[in-house]
């Protein structure tokens, strides 16, 4: 199917970038528009400046912005350099296979999910000040400490990259076999240089260059997330995100008109937060070039080292804590401070749970199957139709580098709704989705989760299918293989553990949708992330528990199939190994 | 025929046509309202965050289709503007007779910002329901009468709300319970860490901030007018006052507030706070029922009285299952139904109906509910305050942002 009929492959691209586009533009025109106030079904008809105006006054908005600025950038920074200096000082180590076997439960659990174990860990009531009182504390009653929702957000910025390195691990572990990490490695301790030194100075150039869209996918979810803000996030005042929503949930419907001048904000707040990152990424390149013109051998690194270690440590303890978090309060009964454990276990908040849970995990199911399978082929289809032009590997091409650049372009939009903040083309999106009768249907919520899904996929496929070695490509042909022969026979098989985790991821993120599936499912397609989000509201614990469980327990299976099946597919391929 | 004859003329046909697309069920031919009914799929649209009253919803959806064919699906909501948000975006779109919303669960400023949208149907329906005949018209204003707001009969009466206090008796002196909000405020003063209350816009924690309004402000029938915009400043002052002096007491001295009444009740239970409050008197029986908080949490309320309203379903003026929405609003306010909601083994929330108008043996069953020891008896929960005007809401509100809502 791939190769056959090159139409194709040659119309893939251009379908690819509609299916995206389209509904990306018509949701942000229908979020401009109110806020400058045209909005019909609230009478709204003149075109007004007034709302920004308006939203400008807001007290505490530069509190606000400045939350979402600083926990974004604290939080992808962090992320990045304990990814990257964890990679550096321990790839090839027992640490690094470890981190690498626990990848797919770290990516599995959603953030809200990670976020409320966090936040059970650490809160003045929760488990770790339990299992240390009254014995060596002497609390019997939680202290009255300011530990999650502080007003510097550091509980949220720690939530967030507990949950933000594991995929940028993932990422850099499709990088890594490209950027010939190990010989450059090998080479740069042969001359003296310490273990982080010999990566810096070698390999990052070529390992950031290819996680940068990653990385500023992570700045913008970060600047512009709800969920996490919500449970661990400062209040006084909320991040900017977070006060869009309270707008947009408001009763008095005018403040419509408010959240959607504010969701163009929000808009140029991302805008913002990836222009200090584009300066941060000079002022490290500037600091790196320095330090490598000394001649600097940074042999003594092992200070950094062993932070890194404990960082990457910490963070992927977070995330497996809150699972066991999460499966403690799904059976608990009464749970009062300090005890360590629930005085009763019982088994009725997961009764109760599967009984209403078939039809939500079955529409969560088909749709993100449909979802990652359609994502994955458009991927697959795009990149062929990339290598039949010539363009595969950006270092061997030679002709034809302006059509390159130029397709090269127009497949950066992909990675728009990955940068632009939701919240400000999802409520235009609703109204496009009404207009059209998509609203409430199968193929409506499907759509919108591509938006989201089509472009984490191309991001984890892209890279591998770019990367892959084309002299099997030339070899197959000179053994008179058709290309489509090739395709199928080769490269397919030799990429299954890629194709297969970029539909695990694209799965992934369709099960954690939550604002596409609720405005777009218009509450009669519902998931499980959008009913756990409902039900979690009334704040029971015992709900929140199940619900987590059964959200990871999704992407999970997913991730494993992607890691168990080439090892049953090609069991007696020893080079398909891992 | 003069101009203005057809000009006239021209505007009655403009009339019967908007008689003809308003071909709405009528409630008082109820035959045909059952008729029309039969197969339709109502879309009930409310808070999905309780188990107990989702499975209550459950039940109401088997009778409903056992009995008159029509099939309810729960739509659960975090919050019920979402539902306001589907029929204004419908109404945007020009989406005017098939709309996703067909019962909504509503009271307050969202009735009174769909009613000013003109976003329900609009005519008097409730009080043609069938079942009308059985509520408490007479001692409960607030069933025609939601946020001073008149329903004119645009939502149906479904439970009763009044602002009840919960403590831990194990871990505090009921002889030292607060009976006023000033001597909530000495109380917290004494307990320094242990009261708090969510932050508005947060429904409850803007009902708190009522409450003390009402017993501070110089005058409180002034609230069941709109703010004056003449006295406001004056008007708030007080209740300001009170709050400066009680924040530095509050639990992390204010500088976090509960998310929301759930929140609270973890709280409670987690024993981060020592009173907490709610809208529902049951609450603190059904909390205990359900293993979520500790068999020696009881209530108080004031003895001069607290906040009380009513809360209702009302059906979007674009639904698409009008006649269905009608049967289940009806089957809603019926005995049976309110019977099973009063009781704390379902959901424990009071009922909108007269027992005084029931049948003897419908009247028997009220009385001989179970309420749970940790609910005062109707008789212990003193007075009701009326729901202030929804404006003072949104103004105390805003004030309140602008005093405590931005740090320091």
């Amino acid at each position: 199917m791939l190769a056959r009929g090159g139409w194709l492959t040659r119309a893939a691209p251009a379908a690819t970038v509609l299916l995206l586009i389209g509904p990306v533009i018509c949701g942000f025109l229908g979020t401009l528009l109110p806020a400058f106030g045209f909005l019909p079904g609230l009478g709204g008809k003149a075109v007004t400046l007034d709302h920004f105006r308006a939203l400008f006054e807001v007290p505490g908005l530069a509190g606000s912005v400045g939350h979402s600025l600083l926990t974004g950038l604290a939080s992808t920074l962090a992320s990045l350099l304990i990814t990257g200096i964890f990679i550096a000082s321990h790839f090839g180590t027992r640490a690094f296979a470890v981190i690498r076997r626990l990848i797919a439960p770290l990516l599995a659990v959603p953030h809200a999910a990670a976020a409320f174990g966090l936040a059970f860990l650490i809160a003045p009531s929760g488990l770790l000040l339990r299992l240390v009182s009254p014995s060596l504390t002497g609390f019997e009653r939680p202290p009255d400490f300011l530990i999650v929702h502080d007003p510097l957000g550091l509980a949220m910025i720690a939530g967030l990259i507990a949950k933000e390195i594991p995929f940028l691990f993932l990422i850099s572990l499709a990088v890594l076999p490209q950027s010939r990490s190990e010989p450059a490695l090998r080479l740069g301790r042969s001359l003296g240089y310490g273990r982080v030194a010999s990566f810096v100075f070698l390999v990052w150039p070529s390992y950031y260059r290819q996680i940068r869209l990653a990385v500023l996918a992570v700045l913008a979810y970060a600047t512009s997330v709800v969920d996490v803000a919500l449970i661990l996030g400062p209040q006084l005042p909320p991040t900017l995100p977070v006060r869009l929503l309270d707008w947009m949930n408001d009763p008095d419907l005018t403040r419509r008109y408010l959240a959607s001048a504010g969701a163009i904000l929000q808009l140029a707040v991302g805008g913002l937060a990836i222009l200090v990152w584009f300066g941060l990424e000079r002022v490290g390149a500037i600091l790196v070039t320095a330090l490598r013109a000394r001649g600097q051998r940074c042999r003594k690194d092992g200070v950094v080292r062993s932070l890194s270690l404990a960082g990457m440590g910490l963070a992927a303890a977070t995330v497996l804590a809150s699972i066991v978090v999460l499966g403690i309060w799904s059976v608990a009964g009464l749970w009062p401070f300090p005890e360590a454990f629930p005085q009763t276990l019982s088994w009725s908040g997961w009764q109760r749970a599967l009984a209403q849970m078939c039809s939500p995990l079955t529409t969560t199911l088909i749709v993100a199957i449909i979802a990652a399978l359609i994502s994955v082929v458009l991927t697959l289809l795009c990149l062929e139709n990339e290598f039949r032009d010539g363009q595969g590997d950006l270092r061997h091409s030679t002709a034809g580098s302006q059509r390159e650049s130029r397709s090269n372009k127009a497949l950066l939009i992909l990675y728009l709704p990955l940068i632009v903040p939701q919240i400000s083309f999802l409520f235009g999106m609703q109204y496009v989705a009404i207009l059209s009768g998509l609203d409430a249907t199968f193929a409506g919520l499907t759509l919108a989760h591509l938006v989201f899904v089509l472009p984490y996929v191309f991001l984890s496929l892209s890279d591998p299918w770019r990367g892959f070695d084309r002299r099997f490509d030339t070899l197959a042909a000179g053994l008179g293989m058709s290309r489509q022969r090739a395709l199928w026979r080769i490269r397919l098989p030799m990429l299954s553990r890629a194709i297969l985790t970029a539909f695990a991821v694209g799965f992934a993120v369709s099960v954690g949708q939550y604002l596409p599936t609720v405005l777009i499912g218009a509450g009669r397609l519902t998931t499980i992330t959008s009913e756990a989000v409902a039900l979690s509201s009334g704040g029971n614990r015992r709900v929140v528990g199940v619900y987590g469980l059964v959200q990871s327990g999704l992407p999970f299976l997913a991730f494993a199939i992607a890691i168990a099946l080439p090892v049953l597919l090609f069991r007696n391929r020893r080079g398909l190994r891992v | 025929m003069t101009r203005f004859g057809a000009f006239l003329a021209a505007l009655a046909m403009i009339g019967s046509i908007n008689a003809v697309r308003a071909a709405d069920p009528d409630a008082s031919d109820w035959p045909a309202v059952l008729a029309a009914a039969q197969g339709q799929t109502v879309y009930f649209n409310a808070w999905g965050g309780s188990q107990n009253i989702n499975a209550y919803l459950d039940w109401a959806a088997n009778v409903l289709e056992s009995r008159h064919g029509v099939s309810v699906v729960h739509v659960k909501l975090d919050n019920t503007a979402h539902a306001v948000a589907k029929v204004v975006a419908e109404k945007s779109a020009g989406n005017s007779d098939n709309g996703s919303v067909d019962l909504i669960w509503i009271n307050g400023e969202n009735f009174a910002s769909m009613k000013k949208q003109d976003l329900l149907l609009s005519e008097d329906w409730a009080t043609h329901l069938p079942n009308w005949r059985y509520v408490d018209v007479e001692n409960m204003p607030t069933v025609r009468t939601d946020f001073t707001v008149p329903t004119d009969g645009l939502e149906s009466p479904w439970g009763g709300a009044k602002l009840v206090f919960f403590y831990d008796s194990a871990r505090t002196d009921a002889a030292e319970l607060p009976d006023s909000a000033l001597e909530l405020l000495t109380w917290a003063q004494r307990n320094p860490g242990r009261f708090s209350y969510p932050a508005p816009p947060d429904f409850i924690g803007s009902s708190f901030l009522k409450q003390v309004l009402h017993e501070v402000i110089d005058d409180p029938k002034k609230l069941k007018k709109p703010v004056s915009e003449a006295s406001f400043t004056a008007d708030e002052a007080p209740l300001f006052a009170y709050l400066d002096e009680l924040q530095p007491y509050l639990w992390r001295k204010g500088a976090a507030y509960p998310k929301n009444y759930p929140d609270m009740k973890q709280k409670l239970a987690d024993g981060e706070l020592d009173i907490v409050f709610a809208f529902n008197p049951a609450e603190a029986s059904a909390g205990i029922a359900a293993g979520e908080l500790a068999r020696t949490v009881r209530s108080f309320s004031f003895s001069g009285g607290t906040l009380g309203n009513t809360h209702f379903v009302a059906i979007p003026y674009n639904a698409t299952a009008k006649a269905g929405a009608l049967v289940l609003a009806n089957f809603l306010l019926s005995p049976e139904a309110q019977l099973r909601k009063q009781d704390p083994a379902f959901w424990g929330d009071p009922t909108v109906l007269s027992l005084q108008k029931l049948p003897t043996e419908m009247r028997a069953r009220f009385e001989a509910l179970d309420l749970g020891a940790a609910t005062l008896r109707p008789d212990e929960l003193g007075p009701n305050l009326d729901e202030p005007h929804p404006s003072w809401m949104e103004r105390i509100e805003d004030a309140w942002l602008k005093r405590y809502g931005v740090g320091n």
